[in-house]
C-alpha cells in the first residue's frame, strides 16, 4: 500500500495523540466546515465524492445525510461502531489507533445535518475502547474542539460513547436505535427509515465507523481528490480484513477494485503450507461461498462486481478458506453463530436458525443422511425472502451456496443410510 | 372522510380510505389474510410474517408522472421480488394483491410449519384448543405433517404464574407480541416485556405483584395461542362446551359488554355455571377491552352465602319462610305504616327501580337512593347525547376529569380518555393528588380537599390557561366524581360543571356533557326513574314507618345508619347476601344475581344495556322487580311483575327519555370495526361479536330553566389546627361483597388503612406499619398508617369497602395508638 486515508496511524507515529494529529491538518476539515460551509454544502461534497457506507449495504453517504427532513428536530448522528461481522476487525484498529479522523468524520456528519448529540454505538467487547474514546473527547472539549459554540459561531456539538451488551443484530441500524433508547435490541420495521423517524423517533442518520472516517479527507482535499482512489462507482479506499486461511491475516487498507489474487496473494502472502485455495466468503459469516480458481481470481473486489457470484462485498472481512476446510463444517459454524445470534423477532429467522443449527450439527457429527442435507437445503429456501431484517436472509446464503458449490464436502461427511424415516 | 383508494385483491376492486393496511382492506372485503401478530387495535410489528402476500403496483413513468399502460390498455402491473407482509403495507392507488397463489400458499405453509417446529401440539387439552388461531390456521395452511425432528424440540415451562392472574406456557408462546404490544401500548402498564434472544426469547414480567394491571386479562383473548390463560378458567371447560350469553358488567357506570361463558358442571352438581366472563364488543362503551375486575369479579353470583329464601322476624328472630308468607308479611307491615321510605342501591335494574318507585309513590312515600353523590339530574340533562362516542374525541376537543381516579373506579373510561388524549384531545385532570391519567394530561390541577369548589368556579372566570384551554374546545367531556365532596359539595360541583358547558357554548353539541363516575353500574338509571340521594339519610331512615332496602348495606356501612335502620318502624330487605341491614329487618327476600336474570342498566354516559340470564336462578330466588310487584300486588297495587321486557315497555311509556324504547331497540346491532369474533378468531381475538345489542342512549332531559346558582356550599372548614381530613377512595379491587368471593384477587384487594402524607405522618409521630386512632364524636377507628408521598398534607385517605365505616369525608382528630404491653 502505497497511501493510507483510513490507516494513516500506519504511516504518521502517534496519530492517536492529539498535538500529532492537529500537526497533520487534525480538524481542519471541521473547523473549515463549521466557520465558512454551509451544512448543505457539506452535504453536497459528500455526495459528490460519491462516499459509499463502509458498514456493508454501500449506501451513497451523503444522499442518506440529505434525506433528513429539516421541519423536524432535533436531528441525531449515531456511529456504529458495534463492528460484530465474524472476520471483521477494521473499526477497532481505526478506533484505536486513529481515533481523531472517526471523531472528526463524526462531528463533521454531525455538523452536516445540524445535530447537537451524536452518539457512538460501540460493542460491549470494546469497553476499553469505549474509555479510550471517552478521553479523546474529553481531550477535544478541552481543546475548544467539541463543546458549546464552536468556534464562536453557534454551533453546539456533545458526543457520547454507548456500550452495547453483546448481541450482534445491534450492529443492524435499527435494532441498533432500540438499543440506544435503553429497549430491546430486535429490528424496527422500515419504512419508516432512521432518517425521518430514528433515535426517538426523530430524524437520524446511522454511520459506520470507518465511512465517518473518510469525511474529513473529504472536507479537507474535496469530492474530485477523493475519486482519485477506487473505482468510478466505488470510489475511495476500503479496509478489508482479511482472515481464515491466509499466511499474513490482518487488515489491509486497498482501493476499490483491488483483484482477489492482489489481496490474497500479494498481501496476504497466500494460503499457508501450500495448499490450495478453495473459497473465499466476503462479507464475513453474511456471505455467500465464492468458490476459488484462476478466473474468479481477477474478480475486482467493490460493490458491484461481486453481484455474479450472488454475493456482496458487505464490510469487506474476507474470510479464506483452503482444502483443508470442509463445507459442511464451515456451513453449521456459520448457522451456529446465526442461531445464537438471531433476535427471535421473526418467525423464519428464530425458528429457522434454530432449525439450520440442529440439522447441521447432525450432519457434521455423521449422524444424518443425504436426506438431512437437502432438507437443510429447503429450510435455508424457505426462509428466503420471508425475514423482517437481512439478518435472517444472511443466514441462509452460507448454507444454500455450500451446499450449491461443495455438495461433495457434504456427501463426504453424512451417513450413507438414512437415519430414519 | 380521508381520500379513498382503489385497489384490486384477488380480483375484486375495492375502495378504502388511504393509509389502510393490506390486511384491514382485505377483511372488509371479505378476504381472510392469517396474521398472528397483527391486531387491528395496534400498531403493526410485521413479526411473524403469516401475512405475506404478493403486492403489486402500476408501474408510472418517470417522464410523465402517468401508468405505463399494457397492450390491452391496462396498467402495467409490477409485483416485487419479494412477498410483502400485508400487516404493515399501506394500500395505495392501483395496487394489486395477490393472496391465494401458489407461492403465498408456500410461504404460509411454510411460517407454519416454522411454527410448530417446537410447539409441543398439546391441543388435546389446551384451554385455546377451538378457538386457537394456531390450530385454525394450520387447519387452514399448515403442511400437515412436520420435517422437524421430534428430538430437536425445544421444552420449556408449562406453567409460568406472571403473577396469580394469568399463566404463561412458553412451549405453546409463538413470540408473537401481541401481550407485550398492548400492555405497553393500549393500557400502558408495561410489565411484562422479552427478554433474551433468538429461540430462547421468552415472555417474562416484572412486576411486584407479577402482571400488575388492571387489564391484564385482555392478553388472554388477544393471544393467538394457549400461552396465556387465566388462573381462573385455565384447565376449566373447552371452548365447544360452553353456551355464550350476552351480559353487562355490573361492577362500575361504565356498562361494558361482557359474554357469560356458561356449562353444566359436575362439580357443581350438574348444574349450569359460568366459567369464564369474555368482554363483546361495544365500541361506543368498552370497544373489545374489559378490565379484570370485570372478568373475575362474577363470583359472588355463585357464593354459598348467597340468600336461598325468604326471612321473616318472629318472636324478634329472622326465620325461614315461604314467599307467600312472607310476601303478605311485608304487604302487612306496610298497609299499617304511613312514611315508607326505598332505599335503593345502584346495582338494581332500571325495572326494578321502576316498580320500587311506582309502589313508594303510590303510598305516599319516598324514593332515596342510596348514594353519596350528587349529579344524576345534571347528566339528564348536559350528559352526551345520540351516537356520541369517546372515541370521536381528538385534536381541538378537551376532556376535563375532576375529583376521580378513573383508573381505579371506571378502568375502560381511564382507557379511553387516555387514547382521546392521545389522540390529541386536550386533557384536564383535577384531584387533590396525583392519580395515574396525569400523565396523559395537558394541564393538571392540584387542589386541597377544602379548596375543589374554588378551583373548579375559576374554571369558569376563563383566565388560567386551563379555563382557556376548556373554552375553546370544540368538544368537552367532563367526568366528575366525589372524591372529598360531600353529597351537598358533589351537588355543588355537578352545577358549576353544568355551567362551564353552557358558557362554554358546549352544552348542545351531543360529543360534550357530563359523565357522572357513580360507584355502581345504573345509579344513573336510579337517577332517571326519580330516586335521589338524602343529605340526612340517619335522619329519614330513623323517622321512617317502614324502610324498603333494595341492593343496599346501609346498617353494614355506617354503624350510625345501622342505629337509625333500629329506630325505623318497618324494615323490608331485599338482597343477595344476609348483609347487617337484612340482620336487621323485618322481612328479607332473596333476589336474583344478574347473571340469573334479565334487565338493563344504564350506564354513567347514560346507554342503555340488556343483561339477560346465562345461568338458571338459584332456587327459591326472585328478581328484585319481580319481588316488588308482588308485595304491591297484597297491597292492591297493579304493577307488572311477570316479565322484564313488560316492565321495560311500563317505563319506556312514563319517562321522557325511555320514549320509543323496548327491549327489541335494545337488542339492534350495526356493523363495527373493526370485524372481530367471526369465524377467524385470529384477527381480533375470541372477543365475542356483539349479535344481542349495542344499546341506546337516552335522549338529553331538555335543560329547561335556567341553571340555578350552586348552593353555597363551604366545605367544613378544620375544626381544629390538628384536624385531619379524611377521605374515602375508590380501590378497584375493594372488599366489598360482590368482590370478595372472587378469591383470586384476595392478594391485590386493599386493606383497611390510612395513607398519610409523610409530613402528616411526622407530625403524628408515626411510621408506616404502625397505629393511628382516628375519631370524631362517638366515631372512632384506630387503623394502619401507610406513609405516601402522593396523599396530600393534612389527609388521610382510607380505601372504601374495607371496612372502614366512612362513607363520606370527615373531619377527624388524629393520633398515634399505643398499643397496652402484652400480658
Amino acid at each position: 500500500m502505497s497511501e493510507y486515508l483510513i490507516l494513516r496511524h500506519r504511516a504518521i507515529p502517534g496519530l492517536e495523540r492529539l498535538p500529532v494529529y492537529l500537526e497533520h491538518q487534525g480538524f481542519a476539515a471541521f473547523k473549515k466546515a463549521v466557520m465558512e460551509l454551509p451544512p448543505a454544502q457539506v452535504i453536497q461534497m459528500v455526495k459528490d465524492s460519491g462516499l459509499r457506507g463502509r458498514g456493508g449495504a454501500g449506501f451513497p453517504t451523503g444522499l442518506k445525510w440529505s434525506f433528513l427532513p429539516n421541519d423536524l428536530w432535533p436531528h441525531y448522528v449515531v456511529a456504529n461502531a458495534d463492528e460484530s461481522e465474524p472476520g471483521t476487525f477494521k473499526d477497532r484498529e481505526i478506533m484505536e489507533s486513529n481515533p481523531f479522523q472517526f471523531l472528526e468524520g463524526l462531528m463533521i456528519a454531525a455538523y452536516a445535518v445540524q445535530a447537537n448529540v451524536a452518539y457512538i454505538y460501540i460493542r460491549g467487547e470494546y469497553w476499553h475502547i469505549a474509555r479510550w474514546l471517552d478521553q479523546k473527547i474529553a481531550e477535544l472539549e478541552q481543546a475548544g474542539l467539541l463543546g458549546e459554540r464552536l468556534f464562536g459561531t453557534d454551533y453546539s456539538l456533545r458526543i457520547y460513547t454507548h456500550l452495547g451488551a453483546g448481541a450482534y443484530i445491534c450492529g443492524e441500524e435499527t435494532a441498533l436505535l432500540e438499543s440506544l433508547e435503553g429497549k430491546l435490541g430486535q429490528p424496527r420495521l422500515r419504512p419508516p427509515f432512521p432518517a425521518t423517524a430514528g433515535l426517538y423517533n426523530r430524524p437520524t442518520v446511522v454511520n459506520n465507523v470507518e465511512t465517518l472516517a473518510n469525511v474529513p479527507l473529504i472536507v479537507l482535499n474535496g469530492p474530485a481528490w477523493y475519486h482519485n482512489y477506487g473505482t468510478d462507482k466505488s470510489p475511495g479506499t476500503k479496509v478489508f480484513s482479511l482472515s481464515g486461511c491466509v499466511n499474513r491475516p490482518g487488515n489491509y487498507e486497498l482501493p476499490f477494485g483491488v483483484t482477489f489474487r492482489e489481496l490474497i496473494f500479494e498481501h496476504g502472502g497466500g494460503v499457508p503450507e501450500g495448499r490450495t485455495l478453495k473459497a473465499v466468503m466476503t462479507a464475513g459469516a453474511s456471505s455467500v461461498l465464492i468458490p476459488m480458481d484462476e478466473s474468479v481470481l481477477d474478480t475486482p473486489m467493490d460493490y458491484e462486481s461481486l453481484n455474479k457470484f450472488g454475493g456482496s462485498l458487505g464490510s469487506a472481512s474476507v474470510i479464506v478458506l483452503d482444502d483443508s476446510v470442509n463445507m459442511a463444517w464451515l456451513t453449521q459454524k456459520t448457522v451456529n453463530f446465526f442461531k445464537h445470534e438471531s433476535c427471535g423477532k421473526c418467525t423464519p429467522c428464530r425458528e429457522g436458525t434454530y432449525w439450520m443449527n440442529r440439522l447441521a450439527e447432525r450432519i457434521v457429527r455423521g449422524k444424518a443422511g443425504l436426506r438431512e442435507v437437502e432438507l437443510l437445503y429447503q429450510v435455508a429456501r424457505q426462509m428466503q425472502g420471508k425475514c423482517l431484517c437481512a439478518l435472517g436472509e444472511f443466514s441462509t446464503l452460507a448454507v444454500v451456496s455450500s451446499i450449491d458449490r461443495f455438495r461433495a464436502d457434504f456427501e463426504a461427511v453424512v451417513t450413507k443410510e438414512p437415519i430414519y424415516g | 372522510m380521508g381520500k379513498m383508494v382503489t385497489l384490486t385483491i384477488d380480483g375484486q376492486v375495492i375502495s378504502v380510505p388511504q393509509g389502510m393496511l393490506i390486511v384491514d382492506a382485505a377483511k372488509k372485503a371479505g378476504i381472510d389474510i392469517p396474521v398472528f401478530c397483527y391486531h387491528p387495535k395496534m400498531e403493526p410489528v410485521g413479526m411473524c410474517r403469516m401475512c405475506l402476500v404478493e403486492v403489486g403496483r402500476p408501474v408510472i413513468d418517470r417522464t410523465t408522472g402517468q401508468p405505463i399502460l399494457e397492450a390491452d390498455g391496462t396498467p402495467k402491473i409490477q409485483f416485487g421480488p419479494k412477498l410483502e407482509t400485508a400487516c404493515t403495507t399501506p394500500v395505495s392507488e392501483g395496487m394489486v394483491v395477490r393472496t391465494q397463489t401458489q407461492v403465498v400458499a408456500e410461504a404460509r405453509r411454510g411460517i407454519i410449519e416454522f411454527l410448530l417446529t417446537s410447539h409441543p401440539l398439546d391441543c388435546p387439552i389446551c384451554d385455546k384448543g377451538g378457538e386457537c388461531p394456531l390450530q385454525n390456521l394450520t387447519m387452514a395452511y399448515g403442511p400437515g405433517e412436520s420435517r422437524f425432528q421430534y428430538e430437536d424440540k425445544m421444552h420449556l415451562a408449562k406453567h409460568v404464574p406472571l403473577g396469580e392472574l394469568i399463566y404463561l406456557d412458553r412451549e405453546r408462546c409463538i413470540l408473537c407480541g401481541r401481550c407485550v404490544r398492548f400492555q405497553s401500548n393500549v393500557a400502558d402498564d408495561p410489565v411484562i416485556a422479552f427478554s433474551q434472544r433468538g429461540r430462547a426469547l421468552q415472555i417474562v414480567t416484572f412486576s411486584e405483584p407479577g402482571f400488575d394491571s388492571y387489564f391484564s386479562g385482555n392478553t388472554t383473548d388477544i393471544c393467538p395461542v394457549g400461552a396465556l390463560t387465566t388462573a381462573d378458567f385455565r384447565f376449566g371447560a373447552r371452548p365447544w362446551e360452553m353456551i355464550p350469553t350476552a351480559s353487562i358488567c355490573p361492577h362500575c357506570p361504565v356498562g361494558c359488554n361482557l359474554t357469560l361463558n356458561v356449562r353444566r358442571e359436575a362439580a357443581a352438581g350438574g348444574r349450569e355455571v359460568i366459567k369464564r366472563v369474555m368482554p363483546r364488543q361495544n365500541e361506543w362503551v368498552n370497544e373489545i377491552w374489559i378490565c379484570d375486575k370485570g372478568r373475575f369479579g362474577y363470583h359472588y353470583t355463585e357464593s354459598p352465602e348467597r340468600l336461598r329464601q325468604p326471612l321473616v322476624r318472629k318472636n324478634g328472630r329472622l326465620e325461614p319462610a315461604t314467599w307467600e308468607e312472607a310476601l303478605a308479611f311485608a304487604a302487612e307491615g306496610l298497609r299499617e305504616r304511613s312514611g315508607v321510605v326505598a332505599l335503593a342501591g345502584g346495582r338494581l335494574s332500571n325495572e326494578d327501580f321502576f316498580n320500587l318507585y311506582q309502589v313508594v309513590t303510590a303510598r305516599q312515600g319516598r324514593a332515596v337512593l342510596y348514594s353519596t353523590m350528587a349529579g344524576g339530574d345534571y347528566v339528564q340533562r348536559y350528559g352526551l347525547s345520540g351516537d356520541a362516542n369517546l372515541a370521536g374525541l381528538g385534536k381541538g376537543d378537551a376532556v376535563l376529569v375532576v375529583a376521580t381516579d378513573l383508573h381505579e373506579e371506571a378502568p375502560l373510561w381511564w382507557l379511553r380518555v387516555k387514547q382521546a388524549a392521545e389522540r390529541g384531545a386536550t386533557l384536564i385532570v383535577a384531584n387533590a393528588r396525583p392519580t395515574k391519567l396525569e400523565r396523559y394530561a395537558a394541564h393538571v390541577i392540584r387542589y386541597a380537599y377544602s379548596e375543589v369548589l374554588e378551583k373548579v368556579q375559576s374554571l369558569l372566570a376563563g383566565e388560567s390557561p386551563e379555563a382557556q384551554a376548556l373554552a375553546k374546545a370544540t368538544n368537552l367531556v367532563i367526568f366528575f366524581g366525589q372524591e372529598g365532596l360531600s353529597l351537598e359539595a358533589s351537588e355543588a360541583l355537578a352545577t358549576m360543571l353544568a355551567r362551564l358547558l353552557v358558557q362554554n357554548g358546549q352544552a348542545e353539541r351531543p360529543l360534550s356533557g357530563l359523565v357522572a363516575v357513580w360507584p355502581h353500574a345504573n345509579t344513573q338509571g336510579g337517577w332517571e326513574i326519580g330516586f335521589r340521594p338524602d343529605p340526612d339519610l340517619a335522619h329519614t331512615l330513623a323517622t321512617a314507618g317502614a324502610v324498603w332496602v333494595a341492593a343496599a348495606d346501609p346498617a353494614g356501612d355506617d354503624p350510625i345508619l345501622a342505629q337509625a335502620l333500629e329506630k325505623a318502624g318497618f324494615v323490608i330487605v331485599q338482597d343477595l347476601f344476609l348483609t347487617e341491614t337484612a340482620r336487621r329487618a323485618d322481612v328479607v327476600f332473596p333476589v336474583q344475581a344478574f347473571t340469573e336474570r334479565e334487565g338493563t342498566w344504564t350506564s354513567g354516559e347514560r346507554r342503555v344495556q340488556r343483561f339477560y340470564p346465562a345461568v338458571p336462578e338459584l332456587e327459591n330466588t326472585r328478581p328484585d322487580f319481580m319481588i316488588v310487584a308482588q308485595v304491591a300486588d297484597h297491597l292492591g297495587i297493579p304493577l307488572v311483575g311477570r316479565s322484564a321486557s313488560r316492565v321495560f315497555d311500563e317505563l319506556a311509556r312514563a319517562l321522557p327519555a325511555f320514549a320509543g324504547l323496548s327491549y327489541t331497540r335494545l337488542a339492534e346491532v350495526v356493523e363495527q370495526w373493526p370485524l372481530v369474533g367471526r369465524g377467524d378468531l385470529y384477527y381480533g381475538g375470541t372477543v365475542y361479536e356483539n349479535t344481542q345489542g349495542l344499546g341506546v342512549r337516552l335522549a338529553r332531559m331538555s335543560a329547561g330553566a335556567e341553571l340555578s346558582e350552586w348552593p353555597a356550599v363551604e366545605i367544613a372548614p378544620a375544626p381544629a389546627d390538628d384536624a385531619l381530613y379524611l377521605v374515602p377512595v375508590v380501590r378497584l379491587y375493594d372488599q366489598g361483597q360482590t368482590l370478595v368471593p372472587s378469591h383470586l384477587l384476595q392478594q391485590r384487594m386493599a386493606r383497611a388503612a390510612l395513607y398519610l402524607a409523610p409530613a402528616t405522618a411526622a407530625q403524628l409521630g408515626v411510621q408506616t406499619g404502625e397505629r393511628v386512632e382516628v375519631s370524631a364524636g362517638e366515631w372512632a377507628e384506630t387503623l394502619t398508617v401507610y406513609v405516601d408521598a402522593n396523599v396530600p398534607v393534612k389527609a388521610g385517605l382510607v380505601p372504601r369497602s374495607t371496612g372502614v365505616p366512612l362513607r363520606q369525608p370527615l373531619w377527624v382528630r388524629a393520633q398515634r395508638a399505643v398499643l397496652e404491653p402484652q400480658p
